[in-house]
């Protein structure tokens, strides 16, 4: 266990260390980037400018530039181009909505998914699993924009059931804040909720044809038992691998639209603000800060997919 | 076929309606069993054989399949039986043990677990720590060594043969009266096969089991079979006891089987002897006999369906599918001074 861990922290170090130059190279490449005129302001002169590019070192070279970065990155002193706010605090501040928004849209989308993924395939081929496959395919169709919009307009604006937006901590309140997070957790988890329902189908349906399920069958156990313990319990495994990967990029960037349609001002906002700034500093840190989920729910997964699936369990009882 | 057996089967029929029509898998099958008695069921893939044998249990159900006939365990008709009723005899009155143990255990769950969810889904008042003593009991009894550590294996932790024992155990787990055993030995070597056989064999008669022994292997009925039906394209094509069978076949199929099987008391041939030929398609049996394609000794009354029925005189339970008379099989089953199927011209 001790050397696996070391193992995916190894990995973990190395995946940051290839996003943080990928990030690094491509704001350099981009065009029109140069982060002294944007400092400097609209009508800066020639000599503002220069000494901002001296003062902030943006004529050293780019390998220097990067090592500066990244050490002011990892003692938590980077400071934003545009507004030259202290970058670790204002993801540390954006945390909470962006936590909220992500487990609760998780949650949403596990249990509608898994439900509606069973369901699907109990009943396949009738009437409730054709329906349920015009809904995910809708899900898995629509872009997260459009079922914003819809939503905004239906329930905010015409039934004027749910706020339009902002949030709510949930120290402060929690109904408030629920309240506030309704149509963004849906938002975001529709499409998960399609595209695990359609996997855990397809799943559990090749699960049903596997002869331990009509061994279960054979030793007199209940419809349920058999569908439940035998069948969903190992086409889960598949369903937590991508639940690892969709969690970890959530949180790492793919709730930005949901974030900014709903005014929560979470680290996904200020990814979006940062990037029609082309403000390098929060940029690295967000998406340092995203990878980073992604690499460790991705460690997490396989910890859970050896407790699922003992075949591929680690350490003394696999000797 | 007096009809007072533990299990009566009647002229089962197994349709599945597929895209191409109805595909008859069991056409016409009749048996009995006795406790203590073993029945070898005998035949090449797609003969019927493991449908027949999953029919009894109401594993074949589905929408698509239209099933027939009749079949008795005691006095109780399970074919009209609903799924509650039937979950009570399944494992509970009979059991089955399936081909090939390396997939018949769920891989998720341990060893023992599955075993112990057999006995409780049943004993629903029997507790863990009993279930689970009964469960290391029945593993020790079925020759699992170390039984009360290997009970918390997973099944990737035993070896293709324990597998196989360990699925012998859940099936006995709840004392059934008919065990149902569908190709026990066919996915394990030789050694282990004989084993498991033995191990069979003792349990049968230990516990007065009535056993269908599901098999394309004469070599395994030879072992321990007390009577044989042989099944060629859904129908049976010939029965009768060990003996009869092997002694004195009487359908030009089993003399195909017979004479394709190795012998070490006899010289190697250069090729084993084989049935010319592949079975017919269930889905447009050929009319009359369904061998009629394959058998070299064909003749005009072959396209007639010949009855299942005792065609000697001295032996009233041993029956064949053939138009032939006794002494032209007598005749015509020597080939090279045993009995075999010639090949065809």
């Amino acid at each position: 266990m001790a050397r696996f861990v070391a193992r995916r922290l190894v990995g973990m170090a190395l995946v940051l260390f290839v996003v943080s130059l990928v990030v690094f190279a491509i704001f350099n490449l981009i065009p029109n980037s140069d982060p002294a005129q944007r400092l400097a302001g609209k009508n800066a002169t020639p000599v503002l400018v220069q000494s901002i590019t001296e003062e902030w070192g943006f004529d050293e070279p780019l390998p220097v530039q990067y090592g500066t970065m990244m050490k002011k990155i990892l003692s938590g002193d980077l400071i934003s181009y545009s507004e030259r706010l202290d970058v670790d605090d204002k993801i540390i501040e954006g945390i909470p909505a962006t936590f909220s928004l992500c487990i609760g849209a998780a949650v949403i989308w596990m249990s509608f998914g898994i439900l509606f993924g069973y369901l699907s395939a109990v009943k396949a081929g009738g009437w409730l699993d054709r329906m349920l496959t015009v809904g995910s395919v809708a899900g898995i169709s629509i872009p997260v924009f459009l079922i914003a919009a819809v939503f905004l307009y239906l329930f905010t604006f015409k039934l004027e059931l749910f706020p339009a937006s902002g949030y709510v901590p949930l120290l402060e309140d929690p109904i408030q804040w629920a309240y506030h997070l309704i149509l963004p957790w849906l938002t975001l988890a529709i499409l998960n909720i399609g595209f695990y329902s359609r996997v855990l189908r397809s799943n559990m349906l090749d699960a049903m044809r596997e002869d331990y399920v009509r061994t279960a069958r054979a030793k007199g156990l209940g419809e349920r038992r058999v569908l439940i313990r035998h069948v969903l319990r190992n086409s889960l495994i598949p369903i937590v691998t991508l639940f690892g990967l969709d969690f970890g990029g959530v949180i790492g960037g793919g709730a930005i639209i949901t974030e900014v349609i709903f005014g929560l001002n979470g680290v996904g906002q200020y990814a979006a603000e940062s990037i029609s700034n082309l403000d390098l500093p929060p940029l690295m840190a967000i998406t340092l800060f995203g990878a980073f989920f992604v690499v460790l729910f991705n460690t997490l997964t396989d910890v859970v997919y050896a407790y699922l699936d003992p075949r591929i369990r680690l350490g003394s009882s696999a000797r | 076929m007096n009809g007072s057996g533990l299990l009566t089967v009647r002229d089962l029929r197994v349709g599945f309606a597929t895209e191409g029509g109805i595909l008859q898998a069991v056409d016409g099958v009749s048996f009995d069993l006795a406790p203590g008695e073993v029945l070898a069921i005998v035949g090449e893939s797609g003969s019927g054989k493991s449908v027949t044998a999953q029919t009894l249990l109401g594993l074949t159900r589905s929408p698509n399949a239209r099933i027939e006939g009749s079949v008795r365990l005691r006095a109780a008709e399970l074919l009209e039986a609903d799924e509650a009723a039937l979950r009570k005899v399944r494992g509970e009155r009979m059991a089955m043990v399936f081909q090939d143990p390396m997939t018949s255990f769920n891989p998720v769950h341990r060893v023992g677990a599955q075993i112990v969810e057999a006995i409780q889904a049943h004993r629903g008042e029997v507790g863990k720590s009993e279930a689970r003593a009964r469960t290391v009991a029945l593993l020790d009894a079925v020759g699992i060594p170390e039984a009360e550590r290997r009970v918390d294996n997973y099944p990737h932790e035993f070896s293709g043969g324990m597998r196989q024992r360990a699925m012998i155990a859940m099936a006995l787990s709840l004392e059934p009266e008919v065990l149902i055993a569908d190709e026990p030995t066919t996915a394990l070597d030789v050694t282990i096969q004989a084993q498991i056989l033995r191990l069979l064999e003792r349990l049968t008669g230990e516990r007065n089991l009535a056993t269908i022994l599901i098999t394309h292997d004469l070599g395994v009925v030879a072992e321990i079979a007390d009577r044989v039906m042989v099944m060629y394209a859904g129908r049976v094509v010939e029965e009768g006891s060990l003996d009869e069978i092997f002694y004195d076949p009487q359908h030009p199929y089993t003399w195909g089987l017979l004479g394709s099987l190795t012998r070490l008391d006899r010289p190697r041939p250069e090729r084993l002897p084989q049935i010319g030929g592949a079975p017919p398609s269930l889905l447009t049996p050929p009319a009359g006999c369904a061998f009629r394609p394959r058998c070299p000794h064909e003749f005009p009354k072959c396209p007639q369906p010949p009855p299942l029925e005792a065609r000697l005189p001295d032996a009233p339970s041993h029956c064949d599918r053939c138009w032939l008379s006794p002494e032209q099989k007598r005749e015509k089953r020597q080939v090279a001074g045993q009995i075999g199927l010639e090949a065809p011209a």
